[in-house]
Protein backbone atom coordinates (compact mmCIF):
# COMPACT_ATOMS: atom_id res chain seq x y z
CA UNK A 1 0.00 0.00 0.00
CA UNK A 2 1.10 3.78 -0.82
CA UNK A 3 -0.33 6.54 0.94
CA UNK A 4 -0.31 10.28 0.25
CA UNK A 5 1.87 12.06 2.24
CA UNK A 6 -0.45 14.56 5.04
CA UNK A 7 1.89 17.31 4.21
CA UNK A 8 1.10 17.75 0.67
CA UNK A 9 -1.19 20.63 -0.61
CA UNK A 10 -0.87 19.92 -4.19
CA UNK A 11 -4.44 19.84 -6.17
CA UNK A 12 -6.13 17.03 -7.77
CA UNK A 13 -7.77 15.67 -10.64
CA UNK A 14 -10.36 12.56 -10.05
CA UNK A 15 -9.75 9.57 -12.12
CA UNK A 16 -11.47 6.17 -11.62
CA UNK A 17 -9.53 2.66 -10.90
CA UNK A 18 -11.14 -0.33 -11.57
CA UNK A 19 -14.42 1.83 -11.39
CA UNK A 20 -13.42 3.04 -8.34
CA UNK A 21 -12.86 6.98 -7.87
CA UNK A 22 -9.75 8.74 -6.42
CA UNK A 23 -8.46 11.84 -6.18
CA UNK A 24 -4.44 12.22 -7.14
CA UNK A 25 -2.27 14.86 -7.38
CA UNK A 26 -2.08 16.31 -11.08
CA UNK A 27 1.17 15.39 -12.43
CA UNK A 28 0.93 11.99 -11.23
CA UNK A 29 0.91 9.03 -13.23
CA UNK A 30 -2.08 6.67 -13.83
CA UNK A 31 0.35 4.04 -12.40
CA UNK A 32 0.92 5.77 -9.32
CA UNK A 33 -3.35 6.36 -9.25
CA UNK A 34 -3.46 2.57 -9.14
CA UNK A 35 -0.87 1.94 -6.00
CA UNK A 36 -2.66 5.04 -4.41
CA UNK A 37 -5.65 3.51 -4.76
CA UNK A 38 -4.84 0.76 -2.69
CA UNK A 39 -4.93 -2.30 -5.46
CA UNK A 40 -2.48 -4.83 -5.18
CA UNK A 41 -1.95 -6.11 -8.63
CA UNK A 42 -2.42 -3.36 -12.23
CA UNK A 43 -1.98 -6.64 -14.55
CA UNK A 44 -2.17 -10.39 -14.40
CA UNK A 45 0.25 -11.86 -16.85
CA UNK A 46 -0.79 -14.63 -19.26
CA UNK A 47 0.37 -17.01 -17.10
CA UNK A 48 -2.18 -15.64 -14.17
CA UNK A 49 0.32 -14.27 -12.02
CA UNK A 50 -0.16 -10.67 -10.76
CA UNK A 51 1.91 -7.89 -11.44
CA UNK A 52 2.69 -3.84 -9.74
CA UNK A 53 4.70 -1.45 -11.20
CA UNK A 54 8.44 -2.37 -10.78
CA UNK A 55 10.61 0.49 -12.16
CA UNK A 56 7.84 3.47 -12.80
CA UNK A 57 10.56 4.69 -15.64
CA UNK A 58 9.12 3.38 -18.73
CA UNK A 59 11.50 -0.10 -18.64
CA UNK A 60 9.91 -2.93 -17.26
CA UNK A 61 6.07 -2.77 -18.78
CA UNK A 62 4.96 -4.35 -15.64
CA UNK A 63 2.35 -1.61 -15.18
CA UNK A 64 0.84 -2.11 -18.45
CA UNK A 65 -2.78 -1.50 -18.26
CA UNK A 66 -6.49 -0.34 -20.07
CA UNK A 67 -6.80 3.40 -19.73
CA UNK A 68 -9.79 5.38 -21.52
CA UNK A 69 -10.27 1.51 -23.16
CA UNK A 70 -7.29 1.58 -25.07
CA UNK A 71 -5.06 -1.60 -23.86
CA UNK A 72 -1.39 -1.84 -23.60
CA UNK A 73 -0.47 1.11 -22.32
CA UNK A 74 2.42 1.87 -19.89
CA UNK A 75 0.22 3.55 -17.44
CA UNK A 76 3.49 4.60 -15.62
CA UNK A 77 4.29 6.84 -18.74
CA UNK A 78 0.65 8.21 -18.84
CA UNK A 79 -0.49 11.42 -16.66
CA UNK A 80 -3.74 11.27 -15.03
CA UNK A 81 -6.55 13.65 -16.64
CA UNK A 82 -9.94 14.58 -15.31
CA UNK A 83 -12.09 11.89 -15.30
CA UNK A 84 -9.38 9.04 -16.85
CA UNK A 85 -10.91 5.36 -16.30
CA UNK A 86 -7.72 2.91 -15.73
CA UNK A 87 -8.41 -0.35 -15.55
CA UNK A 88 -6.03 -3.39 -15.22
CA UNK A 89 -5.00 -5.81 -17.87
CA UNK A 90 -5.99 -9.43 -17.14
CA UNK A 91 -4.12 -11.61 -19.26
CA UNK A 92 -3.05 -10.83 -23.06
CA UNK A 93 -3.64 -7.58 -24.74
CA UNK A 94 -7.05 -7.41 -26.53
CA UNK A 95 -6.90 -6.51 -30.19
CA UNK A 96 -9.43 -4.14 -30.53
CA UNK A 97 -11.02 -2.43 -27.59
CA UNK A 98 -14.65 -3.59 -29.37
CA UNK A 99 -13.66 -6.78 -29.87
CA UNK A 100 -13.83 -7.87 -26.47
CA UNK B 1 10.53 18.92 -41.11
CA UNK B 2 14.17 19.69 -40.68
CA UNK B 3 16.17 20.81 -37.82
CA UNK B 4 19.82 21.08 -37.53
CA UNK B 5 20.10 19.03 -33.95
CA UNK B 6 17.58 16.77 -32.18
CA UNK B 7 18.29 15.72 -28.47
CA UNK B 8 16.58 12.74 -27.21
CA UNK B 9 15.96 13.12 -23.66
CA UNK B 10 15.53 16.06 -21.45
CA UNK B 11 17.27 15.11 -18.37
CA UNK B 12 20.53 16.72 -17.23
CA UNK B 13 22.40 15.89 -20.34
CA UNK B 14 19.35 16.63 -22.58
CA UNK B 15 18.96 20.27 -20.83
CA UNK B 16 22.23 21.43 -20.74
CA UNK B 17 22.99 20.61 -23.95
CA UNK B 18 19.38 22.21 -25.44
CA UNK B 19 20.53 25.43 -23.16
CA UNK B 20 24.15 25.50 -24.79
CA UNK B 21 22.86 24.77 -28.39
CA UNK B 22 20.08 27.15 -28.15
CA UNK B 23 22.51 30.11 -26.98
CA UNK B 24 25.30 28.99 -29.79
CA UNK B 25 22.62 29.34 -32.68
CA UNK B 26 21.42 25.60 -33.44
CA UNK B 27 18.06 24.64 -34.78
CA UNK B 28 17.28 22.76 -32.16
CA UNK B 29 14.28 19.88 -31.14
CA UNK B 30 14.56 18.69 -27.27
CA UNK B 31 12.08 15.08 -27.12
CA UNK B 32 11.15 13.65 -24.64
CA UNK B 33 9.04 11.22 -23.39
CA UNK B 34 7.97 12.70 -19.82
CA UNK B 35 5.37 15.52 -19.43
CA UNK B 36 8.09 18.23 -18.12
CA UNK B 37 11.30 18.24 -17.64
CA UNK B 38 14.48 16.51 -15.54
CA UNK B 39 14.76 13.04 -16.92
CA UNK B 40 14.42 10.62 -14.06
CA UNK B 41 16.84 12.59 -11.58
CA UNK B 42 14.65 15.85 -11.79
CA UNK B 43 11.51 14.30 -12.62
CA UNK B 44 9.03 16.68 -11.49
CA UNK B 45 11.30 19.29 -10.21
CA UNK B 46 9.18 22.28 -11.64
CA UNK B 47 6.35 21.26 -9.34
CA UNK B 48 8.67 20.48 -6.31
CA UNK B 49 7.77 22.46 -3.20
CA UNK B 50 11.02 23.71 -1.35
CA UNK B 51 10.67 22.21 1.85
CA UNK B 52 10.98 18.77 -0.61
CA UNK B 53 11.70 15.67 1.24
CA UNK B 54 13.88 14.89 -1.93
CA UNK B 55 16.28 17.03 -0.38
CA UNK B 56 18.80 20.28 -1.68
CA UNK B 57 20.44 17.61 -4.30
CA UNK B 58 17.38 17.09 -6.04
CA UNK B 59 16.45 20.97 -5.85
CA UNK B 60 19.85 21.48 -8.13
CA UNK B 61 18.01 20.42 -11.15
CA UNK B 62 15.89 23.71 -10.92
CA UNK B 63 17.72 26.26 -12.30
CA UNK B 64 18.57 23.67 -15.71
CA UNK B 65 14.93 22.94 -16.29
CA UNK B 66 14.41 27.24 -16.10
CA UNK B 67 17.16 28.02 -18.70
CA UNK B 68 15.69 25.19 -20.84
CA UNK B 69 12.17 26.87 -20.26
CA UNK B 70 13.79 30.36 -21.13
CA UNK B 71 16.00 29.39 -24.33
CA UNK B 72 14.43 29.13 -27.90
CA UNK B 73 14.26 25.58 -27.91
CA UNK B 74 11.49 23.94 -29.69
CA UNK B 75 11.14 21.28 -26.61
CA UNK B 76 8.31 18.60 -27.09
CA UNK B 77 7.07 16.79 -23.62
CA UNK B 78 5.01 13.93 -24.09
CA UNK B 79 6.81 12.44 -26.95
CA UNK B 80 7.55 8.99 -27.77
CA UNK B 81 10.79 8.13 -30.26
CA UNK B 82 9.59 4.84 -32.04
CA UNK B 83 12.26 4.62 -34.09
CA UNK B 84 15.38 6.66 -35.59
CA UNK B 85 16.70 6.11 -38.86
CA UNK B 86 20.57 6.37 -39.47
CA UNK B 87 20.24 8.94 -42.01
CA UNK B 88 18.85 11.31 -38.80
CA UNK B 89 14.75 10.62 -39.61
CA UNK B 90 12.95 10.30 -35.93
CA UNK B 91 9.75 8.66 -35.81
CA UNK B 92 7.47 10.16 -32.96
CA UNK B 93 4.50 9.95 -31.65
CA UNK B 94 2.61 12.16 -29.14
CA UNK B 95 -0.99 12.68 -28.44
CA UNK B 96 -1.82 8.91 -30.74
CA UNK B 97 -0.59 10.82 -34.06
CA UNK B 98 3.15 10.42 -35.60
CA UNK B 99 5.19 12.28 -37.40
CA UNK B 100 8.56 12.78 -37.97
CA UNK B 101 11.56 14.90 -37.63
CA UNK B 102 14.85 14.85 -39.68
CA UNK B 103 17.66 16.10 -38.07
CA UNK B 104 21.31 16.96 -39.13
CA UNK B 105 22.83 16.05 -35.89
CA UNK B 106 21.47 13.76 -33.38
CA UNK B 107 22.21 13.48 -29.62
CA UNK B 108 21.37 10.65 -27.50
CA UNK B 109 20.68 11.60 -23.97
CA UNK B 110 18.92 8.78 -23.02
CA UNK B 111 20.11 8.46 -19.47
CA UNK B 112 20.32 5.41 -17.37
CA UNK B 113 17.84 2.50 -16.01
CA UNK B 114 18.37 0.66 -12.53
CA UNK B 115 20.47 -2.73 -12.80
CA UNK B 116 17.60 -5.67 -13.05
CA UNK B 117 17.88 -7.56 -9.87
CA UNK B 118 16.63 -10.87 -10.63
CA UNK B 119 16.29 -12.25 -6.89
CA UNK B 120 13.54 -15.05 -5.95
CA UNK B 121 9.90 -13.29 -5.71
CA UNK B 122 10.95 -10.06 -7.59
CA UNK B 123 7.97 -10.25 -9.73
CA UNK B 124 5.72 -10.46 -6.30
CA UNK B 125 3.40 -7.24 -5.28
CA UNK B 126 5.03 -4.82 -2.70
CA UNK B 127 8.68 -5.33 -4.77
CA UNK B 128 10.10 -2.44 -7.05
CA UNK B 129 13.07 -0.92 -7.57
CA UNK B 130 14.45 2.05 -4.82
CA UNK B 131 13.98 4.45 -8.02
CA UNK B 132 10.37 3.73 -8.27
CA UNK B 133 9.26 4.31 -5.14
CA UNK B 134 11.81 7.64 -5.64
CA UNK B 135 9.92 8.44 -8.89
CA UNK B 136 6.35 7.92 -6.67
CA UNK B 137 7.54 10.16 -3.76
CA UNK B 138 8.95 12.98 -6.45
CA UNK B 139 5.51 12.89 -9.11
CA UNK B 140 2.90 11.80 -6.71
CA UNK B 141 3.98 12.30 -3.06
CA UNK B 142 3.37 8.80 -2.70
CA UNK B 143 5.34 6.85 0.14
CA UNK B 144 5.06 2.84 0.76
CA UNK B 145 3.19 2.27 4.08
CA UNK B 146 3.67 -0.14 6.63
CA UNK B 147 7.20 -2.06 6.83
CA UNK B 148 9.62 -1.30 3.80
CA UNK B 149 13.01 -3.14 4.03
CA UNK B 150 15.62 -1.73 1.34
CA UNK B 151 17.60 -3.70 -0.31
CA UNK B 152 21.03 -3.73 -2.52
CA UNK B 153 23.64 -1.16 -2.63
CA UNK B 154 24.87 1.98 -4.56
CA UNK B 155 24.47 5.72 -3.67
CA UNK B 156 20.85 5.77 -4.74
CA UNK B 157 19.80 3.10 -2.11
CA UNK B 158 20.95 5.33 0.69
CA UNK B 159 19.79 8.63 -0.92
CA UNK B 160 16.17 7.29 -1.33
CA UNK B 161 16.12 5.58 2.28
CA UNK B 162 17.29 9.48 3.44
CA UNK B 163 14.37 10.80 1.50
CA UNK B 164 12.10 8.37 3.24
CA UNK B 165 13.14 9.12 6.44
CA UNK B 166 12.63 12.91 6.01
CA UNK B 167 8.94 11.87 3.94
CA UNK B 168 7.90 9.60 7.37
CA UNK B 169 7.79 6.98 6.28
CA UNK B 170 10.74 5.05 8.29
CA UNK B 171 12.51 1.74 6.33
CA UNK B 172 12.64 -0.89 8.88
CA UNK B 173 16.02 -2.25 7.77
CA UNK B 174 18.49 -1.80 4.73
CA UNK B 175 20.33 -4.88 3.69
CA UNK B 176 23.18 -3.83 1.83
CA UNK B 177 24.94 -6.76 -0.35
CA UNK B 178 28.06 -4.92 -1.56
CA UNK B 179 30.50 -8.19 -0.86
CA UNK B 180 32.96 -7.42 2.02
CA UNK B 181 35.37 -7.71 -0.44
CA UNK B 182 34.51 -5.00 -2.38
CA UNK B 183 35.77 -2.70 0.51
CA UNK B 184 39.23 -4.19 0.11
CA UNK B 185 39.41 -3.48 -4.38
CA UNK B 186 37.89 -0.10 -3.53
CA UNK B 187 40.56 0.79 -0.45
CA UNK B 188 43.40 0.32 -3.74
CA UNK B 189 41.42 3.30 -5.17
CA UNK B 190 41.77 5.38 -1.89
CA UNK B 191 43.83 8.52 -4.25
CA UNK B 192 40.34 9.12 -5.24
CA UNK B 193 38.78 10.24 -1.96
CA UNK B 194 40.73 13.91 -1.72
CA UNK B 195 39.75 14.94 -5.28
CA UNK B 196 35.85 13.36 -4.76
CA UNK B 197 35.87 14.54 -1.49
CA UNK B 198 32.74 16.98 -1.98
CA UNK B 199 30.78 13.60 -3.54
CA UNK B 200 32.38 11.19 -0.85
CA UNK B 201 31.04 13.90 2.07
CA UNK B 202 27.54 14.19 0.49
CA UNK B 203 27.31 10.09 0.77
CA UNK B 204 28.61 9.77 4.57
CA UNK B 205 26.52 12.54 5.64
CA UNK B 206 23.83 10.03 3.77
CA UNK B 207 24.58 6.95 5.74
CA UNK B 208 24.94 9.53 8.78
CA UNK B 209 20.96 10.33 8.19
CA UNK B 210 20.18 7.08 7.93
CA UNK B 211 21.71 5.74 11.09
CA UNK B 212 20.88 9.04 13.21
CA UNK B 213 16.95 7.69 12.47
CA UNK B 214 17.68 4.71 13.66
CA UNK B 215 17.46 2.63 10.42
CA UNK B 216 19.55 -0.64 11.18
CA UNK B 217 21.82 -0.90 8.35
CA UNK B 218 22.86 -4.97 7.57
CA UNK B 219 26.01 -5.22 5.65
CA UNK B 220 27.40 -8.25 3.48
CA UNK B 221 23.46 -9.92 3.24
CA UNK B 222 23.46 -12.66 0.62
CA UNK B 223 20.20 -14.79 -0.42
CA UNK B 224 17.93 -12.19 -0.53
CA UNK B 225 14.01 -13.10 -1.35
CA UNK B 226 11.01 -11.96 -1.15
CA UNK B 227 8.07 -14.07 0.20
CA UNK B 228 4.74 -13.81 0.48
CA UNK B 229 1.73 -15.47 -1.69
CA UNK B 230 -0.36 -12.58 -3.41
CA UNK B 231 2.26 -9.70 -1.95
CA UNK B 232 4.97 -9.70 -0.19
CA UNK B 233 5.21 -10.76 3.55
CA UNK B 234 8.42 -11.68 4.52
CA UNK B 235 12.23 -11.26 3.48
CA UNK B 236 14.46 -13.98 4.00
CA UNK B 237 18.17 -14.07 3.47
CA UNK B 238 21.21 -16.53 4.75
CA UNK B 239 20.92 -16.14 8.15
CA UNK B 240 17.61 -13.91 8.51
CA UNK B 241 14.38 -12.87 8.18
CA UNK B 242 12.09 -9.60 8.30
CA UNK B 243 8.35 -9.24 8.00
CA UNK B 244 7.66 -6.66 5.49
CA UNK B 245 5.69 -5.05 2.91
CA UNK B 246 7.60 -3.56 0.64
CA UNK B 247 10.90 -4.53 -0.43
CA UNK B 248 12.49 -1.90 -2.48
CA UNK B 249 15.40 -3.32 -4.49
CA UNK B 250 19.14 -1.02 -6.24
CA UNK B 251 21.68 -2.95 -7.60
CA UNK B 252 23.17 0.35 -8.97
CA UNK B 253 22.42 1.39 -12.54
CA UNK B 254 23.91 0.98 -15.97
CA UNK B 255 23.30 2.97 -19.58
CA UNK B 256 20.12 2.96 -21.10
CA UNK B 257 21.33 1.67 -24.46
CA UNK B 258 17.62 0.46 -25.98
CA UNK B 259 17.79 3.26 -28.85
CA UNK B 260 22.31 3.17 -29.45
CA UNK B 261 21.75 -0.79 -29.61
CA UNK B 262 18.45 -0.63 -32.73
CA UNK B 263 20.80 1.85 -34.13
CA UNK B 264 23.52 -0.47 -34.28
CA UNK B 265 26.32 1.77 -32.85
CA UNK B 266 29.60 0.15 -31.75
CA UNK B 267 29.03 -0.93 -27.89
CA UNK B 268 31.89 -1.78 -25.20
CA UNK B 269 31.98 -3.97 -22.60
CA UNK B 270 32.48 -1.56 -19.36
CA UNK B 271 34.48 -4.14 -17.01
CA UNK B 272 34.30 -2.02 -14.44
CA UNK B 273 31.12 -1.16 -14.04
CA UNK B 274 29.68 -4.61 -15.07
CA UNK B 275 27.66 -2.97 -18.25
CA UNK B 276 27.80 -2.37 -21.82
CA UNK B 277 28.04 1.56 -22.93
CA UNK B 278 28.00 3.07 -26.58
CA UNK B 279 31.95 3.66 -28.02
CA UNK B 280 32.45 6.93 -27.66
CA UNK B 281 35.26 10.05 -28.29
CA UNK B 282 35.85 12.73 -25.96
CA UNK B 283 33.04 14.69 -27.60
CA UNK B 284 29.94 12.05 -27.28
CA UNK B 285 30.62 11.02 -30.71
CA UNK B 286 29.31 7.08 -31.27
CA UNK B 287 30.63 5.06 -33.89
CA UNK B 288 27.98 7.14 -36.82
CA UNK B 289 29.43 10.37 -37.92
CA UNK B 290 25.80 12.25 -36.97
CA UNK B 291 25.08 10.66 -33.83
CA UNK B 292 26.33 11.06 -30.35
CA UNK B 293 25.82 10.73 -26.69
CA UNK B 294 25.83 12.31 -23.60
CA UNK B 295 24.65 11.50 -19.87
CA UNK B 296 24.89 8.36 -18.20
CA UNK B 297 23.34 6.71 -21.38
CA UNK B 298 27.24 6.41 -22.54
CA UNK B 299 28.51 5.42 -18.92
CA UNK B 300 27.71 5.83 -15.73
CA UNK B 301 29.27 9.38 -14.10
CA UNK B 302 25.81 11.08 -12.29
CA UNK B 303 23.82 13.96 -12.95
CA UNK B 304 26.29 16.68 -12.66
CA UNK B 305 28.80 15.22 -14.97
CA UNK B 306 25.87 14.34 -17.24
CA UNK B 307 25.40 18.13 -17.71
CA UNK B 308 28.72 18.34 -18.63
CA UNK B 309 29.03 15.98 -21.22
CA UNK B 310 25.77 17.34 -22.69
CA UNK B 311 27.44 20.54 -22.81
CA UNK B 312 30.67 19.25 -24.90
CA UNK B 313 28.59 17.35 -27.23
CA UNK B 314 26.83 20.49 -27.99
CA UNK B 315 29.85 22.24 -28.43
CA UNK B 316 31.01 19.79 -30.58
CA UNK B 317 27.70 19.68 -32.61
CA UNK B 318 28.02 23.75 -32.60
CA UNK B 319 31.71 23.11 -35.01
CA UNK B 320 30.43 20.18 -36.40
CA UNK B 321 27.21 22.33 -37.94
CA UNK B 322 29.36 25.54 -38.80
CA UNK B 323 28.00 27.78 -35.43
CA UNK B 324 31.53 27.80 -34.02
CA UNK B 325 35.43 27.15 -35.16
CA UNK B 326 37.71 24.51 -33.72
CA UNK B 327 39.57 26.97 -31.56
CA UNK B 328 36.08 28.26 -29.90
CA UNK B 329 35.05 25.05 -29.06
CA UNK B 330 38.35 24.03 -27.18
CA UNK B 331 38.26 27.33 -25.90
CA UNK B 332 34.78 27.06 -24.27
CA UNK B 333 35.55 22.72 -23.14
CA UNK B 334 38.21 23.78 -21.19
CA UNK B 335 36.31 24.75 -18.01
CA UNK B 336 33.90 22.25 -18.79
CA UNK B 337 36.91 19.24 -19.08
CA UNK B 338 38.03 20.76 -16.03
CA UNK B 339 35.11 20.01 -13.93
CA UNK B 340 34.25 16.77 -15.46
CA UNK B 341 37.14 15.21 -14.12
CA UNK B 342 36.43 16.46 -10.64
CA UNK B 343 33.16 15.20 -11.14
CA UNK B 344 34.77 11.82 -11.94
CA UNK B 345 37.51 11.81 -9.59
CA UNK B 346 35.50 9.31 -7.04
CA UNK B 347 33.99 7.01 -9.54
CA UNK B 348 36.88 4.36 -9.67
CA UNK B 349 36.02 4.27 -6.02
CA UNK B 350 32.33 3.86 -6.25
CA UNK B 351 32.78 1.66 -9.08
CA UNK B 352 34.59 -1.12 -7.00
CA UNK B 353 32.89 -0.71 -4.01
CA UNK B 354 29.38 -0.99 -5.38
CA UNK B 355 30.21 -3.63 -8.01
CA UNK B 356 27.60 -6.08 -8.03
CA UNK B 357 27.19 -9.05 -6.54
CA UNK B 358 28.10 -12.63 -8.92
CA UNK B 359 24.66 -13.51 -7.59
CA UNK B 360 23.38 -10.74 -8.93
CA UNK B 361 24.79 -11.02 -12.46
CA UNK B 362 24.45 -14.83 -12.27
CA UNK B 363 21.28 -15.88 -10.30
CA UNK B 364 21.64 -18.78 -8.72
CA UNK B 365 18.37 -20.01 -8.91
CA UNK B 366 16.76 -21.67 -11.61
CA UNK B 367 13.13 -20.98 -10.50
CA UNK B 368 14.13 -17.18 -10.48
CA UNK B 369 11.82 -15.46 -13.33
CA UNK B 370 14.67 -13.87 -15.61
CA UNK B 371 12.29 -12.56 -18.30
CA UNK B 372 9.71 -11.02 -16.63
CA UNK B 373 7.33 -10.16 -19.62
CA UNK B 374 7.08 -13.83 -21.28
CA UNK B 375 7.81 -15.54 -17.67
CA UNK B 376 10.86 -17.10 -18.52
CA UNK B 377 13.36 -18.70 -15.82
CA UNK B 378 16.60 -18.85 -14.89
CA UNK B 379 16.94 -22.51 -15.50
CA UNK B 380 15.15 -22.60 -19.11
CA UNK B 381 17.87 -19.87 -20.09
CA UNK B 382 20.47 -22.05 -18.42
CA UNK B 383 19.07 -24.70 -20.47
CA UNK B 384 19.01 -23.21 -23.67
CA UNK B 385 22.55 -22.22 -23.37
CA UNK B 386 23.77 -25.51 -22.89
CA UNK B 387 21.21 -26.87 -25.85
CA UNK B 388 23.95 -24.60 -27.89
CA UNK B 389 22.62 -20.65 -28.17
CA UNK B 390 25.61 -18.84 -28.48
CA UNK B 391 24.13 -15.38 -27.70
CA UNK B 392 21.17 -13.43 -26.65
CA UNK B 393 19.19 -13.38 -29.94
CA UNK B 394 20.02 -16.73 -30.62
CA UNK B 395 18.00 -17.58 -26.96
CA UNK B 396 15.78 -15.28 -27.59
CA UNK B 397 14.04 -18.07 -30.30
CA UNK B 398 14.80 -21.24 -27.84
CA UNK B 399 12.89 -19.36 -25.16
CA UNK B 400 10.37 -16.61 -25.98
CA UNK B 401 13.02 -14.36 -23.57
CA UNK B 402 13.09 -10.90 -24.51
CA UNK B 403 10.32 -11.23 -26.73
CA UNK B 404 7.67 -9.24 -24.51
CA UNK B 405 6.54 -5.89 -24.45
CA UNK B 406 9.81 -4.92 -22.57
CA UNK B 407 12.09 -6.21 -25.93
CA UNK B 408 14.73 -7.14 -23.27
CA UNK B 409 15.44 -3.98 -21.08
CA UNK B 410 15.07 -5.62 -18.09
CA UNK B 411 16.11 -9.25 -19.10
CA UNK B 412 18.84 -8.18 -21.42
CA UNK B 413 21.90 -8.07 -18.99
CA UNK B 414 20.91 -11.26 -16.94
CA UNK B 415 20.08 -13.33 -20.06
CA UNK B 416 23.88 -12.39 -21.69
CA UNK B 417 26.07 -13.22 -18.03
CA UNK B 418 23.73 -16.61 -17.74
CA UNK B 419 24.75 -17.38 -21.29
CA UNK B 420 28.23 -16.24 -20.50
CA UNK B 421 28.70 -18.31 -17.39
CA UNK B 422 27.19 -21.30 -19.17
CA UNK B 423 29.93 -21.19 -22.08
CA UNK B 424 32.44 -20.17 -19.76
CA UNK B 425 32.94 -16.80 -21.75
CA UNK B 426 33.21 -13.41 -20.89
CA UNK B 427 30.12 -11.34 -21.40
CA UNK B 428 32.03 -8.81 -23.76
CA UNK B 429 31.92 -11.91 -26.17
CA UNK B 430 28.89 -13.00 -25.37
CA UNK B 431 26.94 -9.52 -26.88
CA UNK B 432 23.35 -8.33 -26.39
CA UNK B 433 19.95 -7.78 -28.09
CA UNK B 434 19.52 -6.55 -31.26
CA UNK B 435 16.37 -3.95 -30.41
CA UNK B 436 13.92 -2.98 -33.44
CA UNK B 437 11.34 -0.74 -33.79
CA UNK B 438 9.04 0.36 -32.63
CA UNK B 439 10.82 1.35 -29.42
CA UNK B 440 7.54 1.66 -27.76
CA UNK B 441 4.36 0.06 -28.39
CA UNK B 442 2.16 2.78 -30.57
CA UNK B 443 -1.33 2.33 -32.38
CA UNK B 444 -1.85 0.98 -35.84
CA UNK B 445 -4.03 4.19 -35.94
CA UNK B 446 -0.54 6.42 -35.03
CA UNK B 447 1.54 4.38 -37.28
CA UNK B 448 -1.33 4.61 -40.44
CA UNK B 449 -1.40 8.42 -40.59
CA UNK B 450 2.19 8.77 -40.45
CA UNK B 451 3.04 11.12 -43.84
CA UNK B 452 6.35 10.21 -45.69
CA UNK B 453 6.71 11.87 -48.87
CA UNK B 454 9.90 10.56 -49.68
CA UNK B 455 9.24 7.06 -48.59
CA UNK B 456 6.16 7.69 -51.05
CA UNK B 457 8.22 9.17 -53.93
CA UNK B 458 10.40 6.29 -53.51
CA UNK B 459 8.04 3.90 -53.94
CA UNK B 460 6.51 5.18 -57.28
CA UNK B 461 10.02 5.69 -58.73
CA UNK B 462 11.25 2.31 -58.11
CA UNK B 463 7.49 0.85 -59.38
CA UNK B 464 8.55 -1.20 -62.55
CA UNK B 465 6.93 0.57 -65.71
Amino acid sequence: MFRRRSETRRPTVSVTVEGRPIAVPVGASAAAAVLAAGFNSIRETAGGSERMPYCMMGICFDCLAEIDDVPNRQSCMVEVQEGMRICRQVGARRIHPAAG
Amino acid sequence: MTVELAIVGAGPAGMAAAVLAGELGLDTVLLDEQNSPGGQIYRAIERAAPDTPLGPDYLAGRPLAAALRASRVDYRPNTTLWHVDPDGTLFLENARRSETVTARRILLATGAIERPVPIPGWTLPGVMTAGAAQTLLKTADLVPEGRVVLAGQGPLLYLVATQLVRAGALPVAILETAPLDNYLDAAHYLGSLWPGRRLLTRGLGLVAAIKRAGVPIRRGVRGIRAVGRRTVDRIDWEGGELAANHLLLHEGVIPNIQISLALQLRHEWDETQLCWRPALDAWGQTSLPNIAVAGDGGGIAGAEAAALTGRLAALDAALWLGHIGEAERDARARPIRAALARERALRPFLDRLYRPSRAVMVPAEDEIIACRCEEVSVGQIRRAARLGATGPNQLKAFTRCGMGPCQGRICGPVVAAIIADVHGKPIAEIGTYRPRAPFKPITVGALADLEIPDLASGIKSETPS
